[in-house]
């Protein structure tokens, strides 16, 4: 039975099984792989998409769940990549070798939604679940109140 | 002034590693001209182009095609490597395209690996640019009958001053193809470096924020299976038997395949194991899941880490092998002092587990597309794996999600090949996190000795340093009983201190697992000892511990560790170049004692820490402020560090690898530990081998480039060693309880 739901705007009717993390089903049934595997156990973040605008880890929800939902991942959280969030990484060269970045800036997003102007503490616990093993977070830091500032 | 340097077309050849045949200078890749011209370059994106040398293609279009050939892992080579011709070149930084080489001899050393970039490196790209530059010239001089000394290059242009005539590099493009190299390379002086020394953006920055960075797992082949492999948990072990019968219905799941056997040493070899492939990740990891394998767990079945880690402590409390010794360190003047040092097997855990995705065409040539540091070595490894010629391998460079020293083992790449070849198709083997974590190439697991014997005033007089752990040679050797090649090197033959009497010996040790390097290697366990001992000194002495280590330092001076019988290659230079120079030692201890206001008066149960290390023939220090509260909570409040590297190309980057390497320093001091158990690894994944999190990072990682005019040396690798050591430093501060083994959460600190 085919799972319908939204993938960045755009609807998909995927016939896949129902048990597959939506992880899998956005790489490698929908191709867009700028979402990573890290862990697949939702404990480093890097599969950070968001469910109708609710930041969750995509590696342990199975695409049964997405049923009828909008999801939306990097490549389509702005069309012109000039999200105040991916500007303000940019400006700050956080990233190192980027691949937990898509989740990084996936999770920053978020909490900037939810508070928009966050303080070092708001940050610590938004951004905690989400591994940088070239240790960017400093950076990340800055950057989400930069883009905090930009938005303000 | 500007240097002039000669440099003969023999010479360019050499450092470029080409294996002869024509003049660099015809090394074309996107004109046709050249049959035996390799055909992986760029595609030419213009009518015409010329090639200065590998490293460098101009198109007439006007942009600037520069090749890297060293691999990207968040250390920024893909822009500080252009940057550095770039400059040379004159080139405009808005019309250079950065190219990533495959892996080819022709590039010279691509071994992405002891923050050997730019050390080894900066030199050869400097005249990478400056000849083709000067060939510009040439050409300008050329096609407008004026000698070519009266013509200059300046942005992307060159320009004759007394005719008022300019002429953009792409215009030149025509006029240059088939025209002579010159054989003279003006190099630039300092002053007028344009790039060299700034902090360029990051050419990827826009890539990595919108997700569109291609990671050696975002590869995609038509016709695609995905491989899942199950592998025995002990080095070396081997299938007795195996039922796939369950497996092979798990919707999605296309064969089931038994792996090569691994080999004993383990080179780079294939671990063993059953894979199954399937139409995607999730199909081969259920199917995986669903296999019944019988192991032999062979000759390191009986591998426990606890047990281990007491024959290893009795080793190094023994005496071993002298490997550099002056004076005599048995001398104990009036008190002594003696510690053991520990720290465990780690791994690296890029946040991209390793990746690779193979085809093998009908002709029995292979291409691969791989997260990987070292490509000629993947390549040979392929060749091998599948008995074909290298010429036959076509290795393309992805970015790599992180790497550390795990990406430069080619064993997942020899797994894809192996495995296209097997089922016909293109085959992604992408590691899940508990394969990462159990079947890697593993950071040592290390005890040390120490015992010094102080006189009277309590000033260190004698120094005995032991060394054991299993060695990385282990992993391409057979018989391998303790230390050796390269390791002594890292940090214990090159022990700065001042002291007239010292004697270090390494001690047996024999490796269980596949040992490998990870990030600044021995240098990791050699400066935690070190440095955490040279603190107990000073406290022992009754001495501010910042004083008494430039006091064990000791005047500037320049050491040669082969003067007192030490087998030291110093990371491939010359010591005439790169000397162990402890005034630099001293100089960034000075300096981050200064950032972190060493002396002030600090909060209520906080503590500061210091140490310094030089490796990879650059100089770290690193001051940290730490606290603990009653529940042994540890917090790192802020970190510094000083880096003396020569000079640097990117400062941002570099600003970033001493930020990176606090956190991964970080990492290692308050978590990292891999255990063993019937030979295999019990950790697996981040619950179990966890990371230093946003919620532990300081408030702030100050940094601070020395200003040098010394050859550059390694920056990604030389931040990490002193970390952990000014931790437990700062911890004693805090709370005058010494620790002596890693992780910080084995002794209750969380």
């Amino acid at each position: 039975m085919a799972i319908d739901f939204e993938l960045n705007g755009e609807k998909l009717s995927l016939d896949i099984d129902p048990a597959m993390p939506l992880l899998w089903a956005i790489r490698e049934i929908a191709g867009l792989t700028g979402t990573k595997y890290g862990c697949g156990k939702a404990l480093c973040g890097a599969c950070t998409v968001h469910i109708n605008g609710q930041p969750m880890r995509s590696c342990i929800l199975p695409t049964s769940a997405a049923e009828g939902v909008k999801v939306t991942t990097i490549e389509g959280l702005t069309k012109d990549g000039n999200h105040p969030v991916q500007v303000a990484w940019r400006e700050l060269n956080v990233a190192q070798c980027g691949y937990c970045q898509s989740g990084q800036i996936m999770s920053a997003v978020d909490l900037l939604n939810r508070i928009p102007n966050p303080t070092d503490a708001d940050i610590d616990e938004a951004m905690s679940g989400n591994i940088c093993r070239c240790g960017t977070y400093t950076r990340i830091r800055k950057a989400i109140h930069r883009a905090a500032g930009d938005q303000s | 002034m500007s240097e002039l340097r000669k440099i003969s077309r023999r010479e360019f050849m050499k450092r470029t590693g080409q294996a002869g045949g024509g003049l660099v200078f015809a090394l074309t890749f996107a004109s046709a001209c050249q049959p035996d011209a390799i055909s992986v370059g760029p595609a030419a994106k213009a009518s015409a182009s010329v090639a200065a040398n590998v490293y460098v293609n101009i198109r007439n279009d006007g942009v600037v095609e520069i090749v890297c050939h060293r691999s990207e892992m968040g250390q920024g080579i893909r822009t500080s490597l252009p940057q550095i011709i770039a400059d040379e070149l004159e080139a405009n930084w808005d019309k250079v395209e950065v190219i990533q080489a495959v892996g080819h001899e022709t590039y010279g050393d691509q071994n992405t690996d002891g923050s050997t970039s730019i050390r080894k490196h900066f030199d050869l790209l400097r005249n990478a640019g400056a000849t083709a530059r000067d060939m510009m010239i040439v050409a300008a001089a050329s096609m407008w009958a004026v000698p070519a000394d009266e013509c200059a290059a300046r942005e992307h242009a060159v320009h004759h001053e007394g005719t008022g005539k300019s002429a953009g590099y792409g215009e030149l493009v025509e006029t240059a193809i088939g025209m002579p190299q010159p054989e003279t390379a003006t190099l630039k002086a300092r002053e007028d470096y344009r790039y060299i020394g700034k902090p360029i953006d990051t050419i990827d920055g826009r890539a990595f924020t919108t997700g569109q960075a291609k990671y050696g797992v975002d590869t995609v082949l038509p016709n695609m299976l995905y491989a899942s492999i199950e592998r025995c948990p002990a080095v070396g072990g081997t299938v007795i038997s195996f039922d796939d019968v369950a497996a092979r219905v798990v919707a999605g799941v296309v064969d089931v395949i038994r792996m090569p056997e691994p080999t004993s040493p383990p080179l780079f070899n294939i671990k063993g194991g059953i894979a199954v492939v399937a139409s995607n990740t999730w199909s081969a990891a259920e199917g995986r899941k669903a296999l019944e394998i019988e192991w032999d767990r062979g000759e390191n079945a009986a591998h426990e880490s606890q047990a281990y880690k007491e024959d290893l402590i009795a080793s190094a409390s023994a005496p071993g092998t002298t490997i550099m010794a002056r004076g005599d360190a048995d001398n104990q003047t009036h008190s002594q002092l003696e510690a053991v040092y520990y720290t465990p097997y780690l791994a690296h855990a890029p946040m991209e587990p390793p990746a690779a995705a193979a085809i093998v065409n009908e002709d029995g040539s292979c291409e691969v597309w791989a997260a990987t540091q070292d490509p000629q070595t993947a390549r040979n490894t392929v060749a091998a794996t599948l008995g074909i010629e290298k010429e036959q391998v076509t290795m393309n460079v992805t970015m790599l999600g992180g790497a550390f020293g795990r990406k430069s083992k080619p064993d997942f790449i020899a797994e894809a090949a192996w495995l296209a070849r097997e089922t016909g198709r293109p085959v992604m083997v992408a590691w899940s996190r508990e394969d990462d974590i159990r079947h890697g190439y593993f950071h040592s697991v290390a005890a040390q000795y120490f015992r010094a014997g102080m006189d009277e005033d309590g000033t260190t007089q004698s120094w005995l340093q032991r060394s054991s752990f299993p060695s990385i040679t282990s992993t391409f050797a057979p018989n391998v009983t303790g230390p050796g090649g390269f390791e002594p090197d890292l940090g214990l033959l090159d022990a700065p201190w001042n002291v007239p009497n010292m004697r270090i010996e390494t001690c047996d040790a024999k490796a269980h697992l596949r040992i490998g390097w990870l990030r600044s290697v021995c240098n990791v366990f050699h400066a935690f000892g070190a440095c955490g001992f040279v603190d107990e000194l000073a406290h022992a002495k009754g001495q501010d511990p910042k004083e008494h280590l430039l006091e064990m330092i000791g005047p500037a001076r320049k050491i040669d560790p082969t003067k007192d019988g030490g087998k030291y290659t110093n990371y491939g230079h010359d010591l005439d170049v790169h000397p162990v120079d402890t005034g630099r030692l001293s100089a960034v201890a000075e300096k981050v004692a200064d950032m972190a206001g060493w002396g002030r008066e600090l909060p209520e149960g906080h503590g500061l820490g210091i140490a310094v290390h030089r490796s990879f023939v650059s100089y770290v220090g690193a001051v940290a402020e730490v606290s603990v509260d009653e529940s042994g909570v540890l917090i790192v409040h802020e970190l510094w560090m000083a880096i003396d590297a020569g000079i640097v190309i990117n400062t941002d980057r570099v600003h970033s690898q001493l930020e990176g390497a606090g956190i991964f320093g970080m990492s290692l001091a308050l978590h990292g530990e891999l255990t063993t158990s019937n030979g295999g690894v019990v950790e697996g994944n981040f619950d179990t081998y966890p990371m230093t999190r946003m919620s532990e990072t300081p408030a702030e990682i100050h940094s601070y480039i020395i200003e040098s005019d010394a050859p550059p040396g390694g920056v990604g690798e030389p931040g990490v060693p002193p970390v952990a050591p000014a931790i437990v430093n700062a911890y004693f501060a805090a709370s005058g309880k010494r620790i002596r083994e890693l992780p910080l959460r084995n002794a209750g600190l969380t």
